[in-house]
């Protein structure tokens, strides 16, 4: 972009400025040159082409049930033909289970993510940018969503969704979105209110530009880097909140597997010595959690480098 | 020069309170000033003496919340106290243009410099975003910064502290308004830079008859630029005239002692003259002339009423009712400000 037009004119003198280099392409380039942010982004761009591409590796179709003669009481360990193992009972290939799950699991987790930042976002903007009565309003309905448990929420959703005949992937979705925007919400309207201060945007107001660009130019490109950091955060957040409420029976059904409900529903069988319908989930949980954290991290340094902010 | 019409800004008994958890403050108090077309007018005084409030609440860029602007300002005969924010947004940068004193936080810090200037022309002209975009790099042309269209791509952070005031006179021109209100345009600029940036900012307004309303604490500003002069102390003015005449023969005793603290090679081996103590605080203005007790003319008859502001010859204006002395040369002044100080320790 503006930056081409800068290459392509050959400098006349030592004089020349130098090449225009967006606030937000100093952190790209911060940010790819660490290694935190590079190699989370590797580990999760892994998974994601796992569960993506992983359905075309094994060819075994996850409902296949096996013969009543062949039933099983408990699962076998990984082999050649089955490298993540098989299940007890129904004796499903563990690895297209995972893979299948990951999709639920991943699916839930940035979905609600983008979900919950943008409402808390638009919130946070209009709460802290135009204040007064709106503002006050605005932080009660944020007091109240904080005031309600949300597991007690969860729970009586699952149910109603499921007596609907919904498959809890939608429920746990929306629930996470409808409880996951008042920590932004927060956080952008701090950002905002210190910036309503700050002086270019009285300047701005000074010269006559229109409160809502201001709003959309000057205010939210200046608080969106917290909100930045912050995603994938959220993004592991939701994907270890659905592992939890599905661990306790309230989540997703086994229908649509998430690596959530495989941990539910392996529980008892880990005890027997079944490790692996726990460990490879499991292993993917922590490594999902682990790779957003280490890309939020990165994204932090690289946005906040110190001296950039006034 | 200001009498031939009706003035640009007229600015009648501008009251400036703020509200603080102590109860209402009155910071500004009974300000009146005209600014004529094309006129540099000088408002001058120390932190505190209530200069860039004013110039501020001109175009009530004071929080509403906090701040009561009582009085009139009347700019090309329209009121703008009391106009609502839609109301003021087409003066605002249309009509008077600021700048800002320290240019770095005044601009954007994600924002190309060309886009902020656009943003402005947008805001006053209708215009495409791209012919808005090409007037941008004329404006950065005009401020004289070298390569316009290339320095119009770049962010604040790129440019140096000179370059950025020059953008910000840019942004403040762009909306081609008729005054300008600069406040301490040159304090965050290094000394060599200082007399290019004055220079061209009234070079440039000049060039287009605009205004200029001039907020310092730098006497050699105003002596460079200024027709005419506005003195402040403790949210009144207390002298107003020619630049030329008051900075030669000041005929209140806070802008002489304003006048001979500037340090000077003339007066080199000398003690630099100061003046003792500070500004008052809003809530602890003293009953009488507010410059009193810092003053070395003051006589009892100083602390018992505010002195008038009363035209002393051809439209100066002096708040203080020692001026005679203060004209006649400081012995006299001097003796008696010694024994009233005598008389007031006692």
């Amino acid at each position: 972009m503006s930056s081409n037009a800068t290459k392509t004119k050959p400098a006349p003198s030592g004089l020349a400025p130098k090449v225009s280099e967006s606030p937000w392409a100093q952190a790209r380039r911060r940010f790819f040159a660490g290694r935190q942010g590079p190699w989370g982004l590797r580990i999760l761009g892994f998974i994601v082409l796992f569960v993506i591409v992983g359905p075309f590796l094994a060819p075994y179709d996850r409902f296949s049930v096996p013969a009543p003669s062949e039933f099983v009481f408990l699962g076998r360990p990984p082999s050649f033909e089955h490298i993540f193992g098989e299940t007890a009972q129904l004796q499903l290939d563990v690895f297209m289970l995972t893979v299948n799950g990951g999709r639920g699991s991943l699916l839930i987790g940035f979905v609600s993510a983008i979900g919950g930042i943008t409402i808390g976002t638009f919130i946070g903007i209009i709460s802290g940018y135009f204040g007064g009565k709106l503002d006050g309003f605005l932080m009660r309905i944020v007091d109240v969503f904080l005031a309600i448990p949300s597991l007690f929420v969860i729970i009586v959703g699952a149910r109603i969704i499921s007596e609907l005949g919904g498959t809890g992937l939608m429920t746990v979705i929306i629930v996470f979105v409808a409880f996951g925007w008042m920590g932004t919400a927060r956080l952008v309207r701090g950002q905002v209110l210190a910036l309503r201060e700050m002086e270019f945007i009285e300047a701005a107001r000074a010269l006559g530009v229109s409160p809502v660009r201001i709003a959309l130019r000057h205010v939210l490109p200046n608080a969106v880097g917290p909100v930045v950091v912050s995603f994938p955060f959220a993004v592991g957040g939701a994907i270890i909140g659905e592992a939890f409420i599905s661990y306790l029976g309230f989540g997703v059904s086994p229908l649509s597997p998430t690596w959530g409900n495989m941990l539910s529903n392996s529980q008892q069988f880990f005890l027997q010595g079944n490790w692996w319908w726990v460990g490879f989930p499991g292993l993917f949980i922590v490594l999902t959690a682990l790779s957003v954290n280490m890309i939020g991290d990165a994204l932090r340094e690289s946005l906040e480098p110190e001296g950039r902010r006034a | 020069m200001s009498k031939s019409s009706t003035p640009l800004l007229t600015v009648r008994d501008l009251a400036i309170s703020f509200r603080t958890h102590r109860g209402t403050l009155r910071v500004v108090d009974g300000v009146s000033f005209d600014l004529a077309e094309g006129e540099c007018l000088a408002i001058v005084g120390e932190s505190g003496s209530g200069k860039t409030v004013s110039a501020m609440a001109l175009i009530s860029l004071l929080s509403r919340k906090q701040a009561i602007i009582e009085g009139s300002v009347k700019f090309k005969g329209r009121e703008l106290v009391g106009l609502s924010e839609e109301a003021l947004r087409p003066i605002r940068g249309g009509g008077i243009g600021v700048i800002f004193q320290e240019p770095l936080s005044a601009l954007n810090p994600v924002t190309t410099i060309g886009e902020q200037i656009a943003e402005v022309i947008v805001a006053h002209r209708k215009l495409s975003w791209k012919e808005a975009h090409k007037l941008a790099i004329g404006y950065l042309e005009q401020v004289e910064i070298s390569q316009p269209d290339q320095r119009a791509k770049q962010f604040p952070h790129q440019l140096s502290g000179g370059m950025r005031q020059r953008a910000m006179i840019a942004m403040a021109l762009s909306g081609e308004p008729s005054m300008i209100i600069a406040d301490e345009p040159t304090t965050a600029l290094d000394v060599t830079i200082q007399a290019q940036v004055l220079d061209l900012l009234r070079r440039t307004t000049t060039e287009r008859g605009a205004a200029l309303l001039l907020i310092t604490h730098d006497l050699g500003v105003v002596a460079e630029t200024a027709d005419r002069i506005a003195v402040m102390y403790a949210g009144q003015i207390v002298e107003t005239g020619k630049a030329a005449q008051v900075l030669r023969e000041p005929a209140s005793p806070y802008t002489r002692d304003l006048v001979t603290s500037v340090p000077s090679f003339a007066a080199r081996g000398k003690k630099l003259s100061t003046i003792t103590g500070m500004v008052p605080s809003p809530d602890a203005f003293p009953a009488g002339c507010r410059f009193a007790p810092r003053c070395r003319y003051a006589i009892s008859a100083c602390t018992s009423a505010v002195p008038p502001l009363e035209e002393l010859k051809d439209g100066r204006l002096v708040r203080c009712i020692r001026t005679k002395e203060v004209l006649d040369g400081t012995a006299a002044g001097k003796r008696t400000a010694a024994a009233t100080r005598k008389g007031s320790t006692r």
